[in-house]
């Protein structure tokens, strides 16, 4: 097979063999890559991770034109393989065959954006390096001709000795020829070869030998390694991947400090060659046509990241994503209602009374049934993200929030991590990987929880319902007391992040060097998988988590049984469950909650949105005997201390709704970031100072709402 | 004529050719990967709402810099 590597030795460390039905898909951020992946596998794709590190590991597969199955590697998106980030670092790891855990491709699609030709070789350039059999895609070709750029291919292809595809992935165009080339038997190597600075071939041919001795078998591989190695600046190593031998090191290091002591600039000097190579070639190949005027993204950017517009527009785009949260979940909302109830009703026909029905209907079906409903709204909310993503609107938001981020020390990329938990503090943790600075990601995931997510879109709902009689009260009302929950929460992140900048993770204000690409038309294809894939992550938690949580509620509320019970309020308060809300009732009667409240907090301390099918749980014990279709509302608002009182006044759903604002309330966020900050301590203190915010924060709205008389 | 400045020191609108690099800037690197090299051309297309960051033109793309990082790019205004 095509493989271009000398095989003698195999004795040696390192995992340089490759695997020629392996392809690894290599892109700068916004090039298309993932729109390509995804028409190519569709939904044979597996998501993962890279074990010991913490970067997502996308394989999908596909058939080539005979039917032979092949593997692809989607590779994390950088601007260069001199590593920044463990994303980066395990890009350049897995090419360079670092990984025990990744078969080395054998064949990699590098794509670009055509109307950015010269940055994206750059990334190109470095993998030429490597000579492995290549295939170069030239995406967004239609953009690159609106943008007045004509580009030779097959000069280009004459230039690199590789197949060269024009493509155009969001129309499909050029994908049949990327898969037809994909299946080709024998792929060539570049053959493009370029000049580096005189002064660090000395340097490049003993770090190469020394490479050579530790176990590089080709003199290609070990020159290309050796010229990242004197690029890279503070390079990130990163757990599972082979280590550099102290020799090589020790070679780099003392070149460098002799180039330093005579003040030439070597790193400069070697992106500038390949610079200088890259121009010559986009010289050869590319016409570039004067356009009249400003291109169609820049006009939009006039009015986007305008002083006045853009953040009118910001406003705008999130009051839409929030209505539309409102109002077009509550179709598919009602459905799903109808079909929960009905198939609780059909379960209760046909199964013998007791406590297996019991466990099946008012423990299982109420429960999950009562998270899956908020599905749409879930769905709503990553489309809206994913679209705001490909779109290329994302970027802009980050460009406008910067100033505002820095203030609290972060800068601009934590926003997209930031707005992203507003959907789910679980991707919005994981997207915190492309922050390069390790303090500023550990303070944005430490403060991502505080974003409302859609968990806590349920507990909101349900208070504000029983809140606001919908019929007497318009919908804007709602939506305001909703804007004012999200509002809190993200006043919140920014205030604790500023707070652990300022004394806790002190460090220098990061570098904010950031891409702007031009707007494009979303793939509905890739805004659609995307959003499928997350919701899936949420079921899988709806199914998991909740269904044993629903599960143990419903064994806490009903026993012990207590026969003697006349009423099943009464049976409920001997329960365990009971037992428990009364005994913490002291603490969290200050701020206005009942032990019924106190079952919900506890339970729902797991998954916040457990809170909403414990409360179901708990009213439908709890109002069995009047009316089975009684509406969740008024059985909340029927809800009453021993004197009489009602629990739920209004200034106690507010208190809630804060305490659940704050509340860290989520399993599976605290294992994220266990996972995500290699250990116990940032999760423990994480789920610490959230609860005790909570906790002084509902203290403050009920005792402050009963001074002014609420 | 010619005349030197600071990258973050161009006005809207205007172009100049990349002079130097400080040396030892933070991210001087990561500018010169991402094509900011003495000789290039670069233009300040607009500021961010707030003042900070800076749109640039560079090779055909548009880059966000913050004005602490574009202090660091001397230009020469042609």
């Amino acid at each position: 097979m095509s493989t271009v590597l000398p095989q003698e030795k195999h004795e040696l460390p390192g995992y340089e063999e490759t695997q020629s039905s392996v392809y690894a898909f290599v892109g700068n951020p916004n090039c298309g890559k993932t729109t390509i992946f995804n028409s190519l596998t569709g939904l044979r794709q597996k998501v993962g991770n890279y074990p010991g590190v913490t970067v997502e590991k996308k394989m999908g597969e596909f058939f080539s034109q005979h039917g032979k199955p092949l593997k692809i590697i989607d590779l994390p998106g950088s601007y260069s393989l001199a590593a920044r980030s463990p994303d980066e670092a395990i890009l350049r790891d897995v090419l360079y065959g670092r990984r025990a855990d990744t078969p080395r491709p054998g064949r990699v699609v590098c794509i670009v954006d055509a109307s950015n030709l010269e940055r994206n070789l750059y990334l190109v350039h470095q993998v030429f390096d490597l000579g492995l059999p290549t295939i170069l895609v030239l995406n967004m070709m239609d953009i690159a001709a609106k943008s007045g750029l004509t580009i030779d291919v097959t000069g280009l292809e004459k230039r690199l000795g590789i197949p060269v595809i024009a493509c155009e992935a969001n129309t499909g165009k050029g994908l049949l020829e990327l898969r037809i080339a994909m299946s080709r038997a024998e792929i060539p190597c570049p053959t493009y070869d370029w000049v580096s600075p005189k002064k660090v071939e000395m340097a490049i041919a003993e770090i190469s030998d020394r490479l050579l001795e530790g176990g590089r078998h080709s003199k290609r591989v070990a020159r290309a390694e050796s010229l990242l190695l004197l690029t890279e600046q503070e390079s990130i190593r990163v757990q599972g991947s082979s280590h550099i031998v102290p020799e090589v090191m020790e070679a780099v290091l003392r070149w460098e400090s002799g180039w330093k002591r005579e003040g030439y600039d070597w790193r400069g000097g070697i992106v500038a060659a390949r610079y200088d190579a890259i121009s010559e070639l986009c010289r050869k190949i590319v016409k570039r046509q004067r356009l009249d005027g400003p291109s169609l993204s820049d006009r939009i950017d006039a009015v986007t990241v305008h002083p006045v517009w853009g953040w009118l527009i910001l406003g705008g785009i999130m009051s839409v994503l929030f209505l539309s949260i409102f109002t077009l979940a509550n179709y598919p909302m009602d459905l799903i209602d109808g079909w929960v109830s009905s198939l609780a009703n059909w379960v209760k026909g046909v199964m013998p009374a007791g406590d297996l029905e019991g466990l099946v209907t008012d423990g299982i079906i109420s429960g999950v049934g009562g998270i899956v409903i908020f599905l749409p709204q879930i769905l709503i909310l990553f489309f809206f993200i994913g679209l705001l993503e490909s779109t290329g609107y994302m970027a802009r938001a980050a460009f406008i929030m910067d100033r505002l981020m820095s203030r609290v020390g972060l800068n601009g990329k934590s926003f997209i991590p930031l707005l992203g938990s507003y959907a789910c503090a679980i991707p919005g943790i994981m997207a915190t990987r492309t922050i390069e600075e390790p303090k500023d990601r550990l303070v944005t995931i430490l403060v991502a929880p505080l974003m409302s997510c859609s968990a806590r879109l349920p507990v909101y709902l349900l208070l504000i319902t029983a809140l606001v009689p919908s019929d007497r009260v318009p919908v804007m009302t709602k939506v305001g007391l909703m804007v004012g929950m999200y509002f809190l929460g993200t006043a919140g992140a920014f205030a604790f992040a500023w707070l652990f900048k300022k004394f806790l993770l002190r460090g220098e204000t990061p570098l904010m060097i950031m891409e702007l690409p031009p707007y494009r038309v979303p793939s509905l294809k890739s805004v659609s998988l995307h959003m499928m894939e997350r919701a899936l992550l949420f079921l899988k938690r709806a199914g998991t988590i909740i269904l044993g949580i629903s599960i143990i509620l419903w064994f806490l509320t009903t026993y012990p049984k207590t026969p003697d019970a006349t009423t099943s309020t009464e049976a409920i308060s001997q329960s365990f469950a009971g037992t428990m809300g009364k005994v913490m009732e002291p603490v969290i009667e200050p701020l206005g909650f009942d032990w019924r409240i106190g079952i919900g907090l506890i339970s729902s301390f797991a998954a916040r949105e457990v809170f909403v099918s414990a409360m179901a749980i708990i009213y439908s014990v709890d109002q069995e005997d009047d009316e089975d279709t009684q509406p969740f509302r008024e059985a909340l608002l029927k809800a009453a201390w021993p004197d009489g009182r009602p629990v739920f006044t209004p200034l106690v759903c507010l208190s809630l709704m804060v305490f659940y604002v704050f509340a860290m309330q989520c399993m599976s966020t605290i294992a994220v970031v266990k996972r995500e900050t290699n250990g116990w301590k940032w999760p423990l203190f994480q789920t610490g100072y959230m609860t005790i915010a909570a906790y002084l924060a509902s203290l403050f709205v009920y005792q402050g709402g009963l001074l002014l008389g609420f | 004529m010619e005349s030197k400045c600071k990258l973050s020191d161009l006005s809207v609108g205007s172009e100049g050719v990349v002079e130097e690099i400080c040396e030892g800037a933070r991210g001087a690197l990561q500018l010169r990967e991402m094509g900011i090299l003495p000789g290039t051309r670069v233009q300040l297309v607009r500021v961010a709402p707030m003042g900070d960051p800076l749109e640039i033109l560079v090779r055909g793309y548009h880059l966000s810099i913050r004005s602490a990082e574009a202090e660091q790019v001397l230009v020469k205004i042609d």
